[in-house]
């Protein structure tokens, strides 16, 4: 677990603003809109990390940033040693072959004019040298295959095929140039729950046969529980608390973590009025104007005055034995079965 | 207020003992360029005053359309309801004309749409959406109208209600405008509440704020609400009842806690066992093989019978499973439910 060649994929620091400008010809700026704010991560070989948090919080941001989508406003991205966020040209190119991603939306993430063989061979036309010309037929067969789809229907269109298939059509391409790292974000939450077990099925079996690292990105916490070696909680740019996922989902000890996990629904009736239910009031607030000190303390019921003047770190603290942005982080038994 | 009593005392052959909603034997079709879609093919309920039924079901297997021909508000053509009844205290609704079924509308029956922006009129302020119920239904002038709106917004616990009356709908968050959705359909004290996928493009969070609001309101008032949704964490939160649906079929129906206990039929059994649970970490979970039909070809006999794993002979053929009797108010669609149950 300490062994650093383990670690495939770690950030420093790493920032995203979006600038709100004001005025057409000459613009200035006004503000920003801190949707990620300094997030630390490292994922190691074959591990599964989940992030989970509600909209807004800059997930899908962080996933941007980590495939090379965005440019981070400061920070470092370091795959394999080397810092993605200064590579340029045909090396940021190469290096992006090592770290791809799979969209949420299987619907609009392919491109409906396009055959399915195009769709999975269009990685190999900008990465030519991953794979010769006269192999590529051949490999977009097997990546069909490999994902679970007839290999002759290669010449079919996206309209063609269900939702759950579409999206095994992204994952094949994902894994057209054989990546160490996918990033995942949100890809069962647009689908049906028969065909959502069948999707997590596939991710976790090509996981073990390829020795892939996810980065896997979610709103519904019990499929983040079930597919994740360890999970990260977001709240507005920033990681809060992160642990393995005994950690996280039975001793979570920050209260935003806890509210969370008790606000899922448990598909099981009988633990009805058994539950700890902390219902939070109000609304995420603007990422904008992030609250001074904790984010979370407009809706926080511990919130005290230290927590207004002095950002809480993530890190150990006494009661928590895994890294939590509280000043007053302590366990605390919200659900007892997911 | 008397000329609501008036209303409904003029439903001809309305029976107050009899039941509040009862969904008989519905079918309903498309009939579309590429042939019929058979979106209902017999949906049978009953609801009570107080009582929460969930219908539960993929996308697809017909539980939007249902609300809608219980509403009224089918799309027609191409939709069509071909038999059936849907009768709120023994008026059968289908047979009223136009213009006494739009009475029905939001004041016994009212309705709840999953995406509460789509479903609000983006270019009217919220106070005059809701104000606009009272002026057609009640007849109350505009200074009443927006008086009442107010003391809704406070019920549904919309912060500075005054304020944001005059607001559009797009300057709420999902939450809040979920919550003005709430407050039009209660408007005019409905007896029955349709909601459907209430909850479906909210955070969990503010899920919790929503569905513990609907349960307050829901109590207050003892109305009838049907949940409609694919969430089976919702439903065990908040059923009295199940009424799972598969290719336009009530597949199952029965009180909550046998469902979850021991489902009767295979697909419910199936739905059950495809979610993530904390014994099943680190596992495979259980799929369901196949698609869901197209609804221009429902399979014939019984509809789940490609992708079941009990499925017989018997099951490919023609007529499809009656409604078992498993228990006393517990149907089950299935010739073998007593094997899947017996597991």
């Amino acid at each position: 677990m300490s062994d650093r060649n383990d670690i495939v994929l770690e950030t420093k620091g790493l920032v995203k603003h979006f600038p709100i400008t004001q005025g057409i010809l000459f613009q200035s700026k006004v503000g920003a809109v801190r949707a990620v704010d300094g997030v630390d991560i490292q994922l190691r070989r074959g591990e599964t990390l989940g992030i989970v948090g509600e909209s807004g919080c800059g997930k899908s941001t962080l996933a941007k940033l980590l495939v090379a989508l965005e440019k981070p406003t400061s920070g470092a991205i370091n795959v394999r040693g080397e810092n993605m966020v200064t590579l340029k040209g045909g090396a940021l190119r190469r290096a992006r072959r090592n770290i791809q991603m799979v969209l949420q939306d299987p619907y609009t993430s392919l491109n409906p004019r396009m055959t399915v063989g195009d769709i999975i061979g269009e990685p190999f036309q900008i990465h030519p040298e991953v794979t010769p010309r006269k192999g590529r037929a051949r490999a977009v067969q097997d990546l069909l295959d490999t994902v679970g789809l007839n290999p002759d229907h290669i010449n079919r269109y996206p309209h063609q095929f269900s939702g759950g298939q579409r999206q095994r059509i992204g994952i094949a391409r994902a894994l057209a140039l054989k990546p160490e790292i996918i990033v995942c974000d949100e890809p069962v939450s647009a689908l049906d729950v028969s065909i959502q077990a069948q999707v997590i099925n596939l991710l976790e079996g090509l996981q073990n046969d390829l020795g892939l690292s996810y980065i896997f990105i979610a709103h519904d916490l019990s499929v983040v529980r079930h597919i994740s070696d360890r999970v990260a909680v977001m709240y507005l740019g920033k990681i809060v608390e992160i642990g393995n996922d005994e950690q996280i989902y039975e001793n979570p000890t920050h209260p935003y973590t806890q509210a969370l996990l008790s606000a899922v629904p448990v598909p099981d009736p009988r633990l009805r009025g058994h539950r700890d239910q902390i219902v939070l009031e109000g609304d995420v607030p603007s990422p904008a104007n992030p609250p001074s000190g904790c984010r979370f303390r407009t809706r926080c019921w511990k919130a005290q005055s230290i927590c207004a003047e002095q950002e809480p770190l993530l890190q150990i603290r006494e009661r928590s034995p895994h890294p939590s942005a509280c000043h007053f982080a302590e366990p605390r038994d919200v659900v007892h079965a997911i | 207020m008397t000329n609501i009593t008036a209303q409904i005392d003029a439903l001809p052959g309305l029976d107050p003992h009899a039941p509040l909603l009862e969904v008989t034997n519905l079918h309903v079709e498309f009939r579309t360029q590429y042939g019929i879609s058979r979106a209902v093919n017999g949906a049978n309920f009953k609801l009570a005053p107080g009582e929460t039924l969930a219908i539960l079901g993929e996308s697809g297997c017909g539980k939007s359309v249902t609300a809608q021909a219980i509403m009224g508000i089918l799309d027609s053509p191409p939709g069509f309801v071909t038999q059936g009844e849907v009768k709120y205290r023994g008026v059968d609704l289908q047979k009223l004309p136009e213009n006494e079924r739009r009475k029905v509308r939001a004041n016994q029956i009212a309705m709840i749409f999953q995406d509460a922006l789509s479903a609000l009129n983006p270019v009217f302020t919220v106070g005059y959406q809701l104000g606009e119920l009272f002026r057609v239904h009640r007849g109350m002038s505009r200074g009443d109208a927006k008086r009442r709106s107010v003391e809704l917004l406070d019920q549904v616990k919309i912060p500075a209600a005054r304020a944001r009356i005059g607001d559009f709908p797009h300057q709420f968050s999902g939450g809040m405008r979920q919550r003005v959705m709430i407050a039009m359909a209660l408007a005019l004290d409905p007896e029955v509440l349709i909601a459907d996928e209430p909850t479906t493009a909210l955070d969990v969070t503010v899920q919790a704020q929503i569905m513990g609001l609907l349960a307050e309101l829901q109590q207050q008032r003892n109305m009838g609400l049907i949940l409609i949704t694919h969430d089976m964490g919702v439903v065990a939160d908040v059923a009295d009842r199940i009424s799972v649906m598969y290719a336009g079929k009530v597949v199952e129906e029965a009180p909550v806690y046998d469902i979850y206990a021991r489902p009767a039929h295979p697909y419910t059994k199936a739905l059950l066992e495809s979610i993530p649970r904390l014994d099943k970490k680190g596992q495979e979970l259980n799929v369901i093989r196949g698609l869901p039909p197209a609804l221009t070809a429902i399979p014939k006999g019984c509809a789940f019978n490609p992708r079941c794993a009990y499925a017989q002979d018997a099951c490919r053929q023609d007529p499809a499973p009656p409604p078992h009797i498993v228990a006393p108010g517990r149907t089950a669609r299935c010739h073998f439910w007593t094997e899947v149950i017996g597991e």
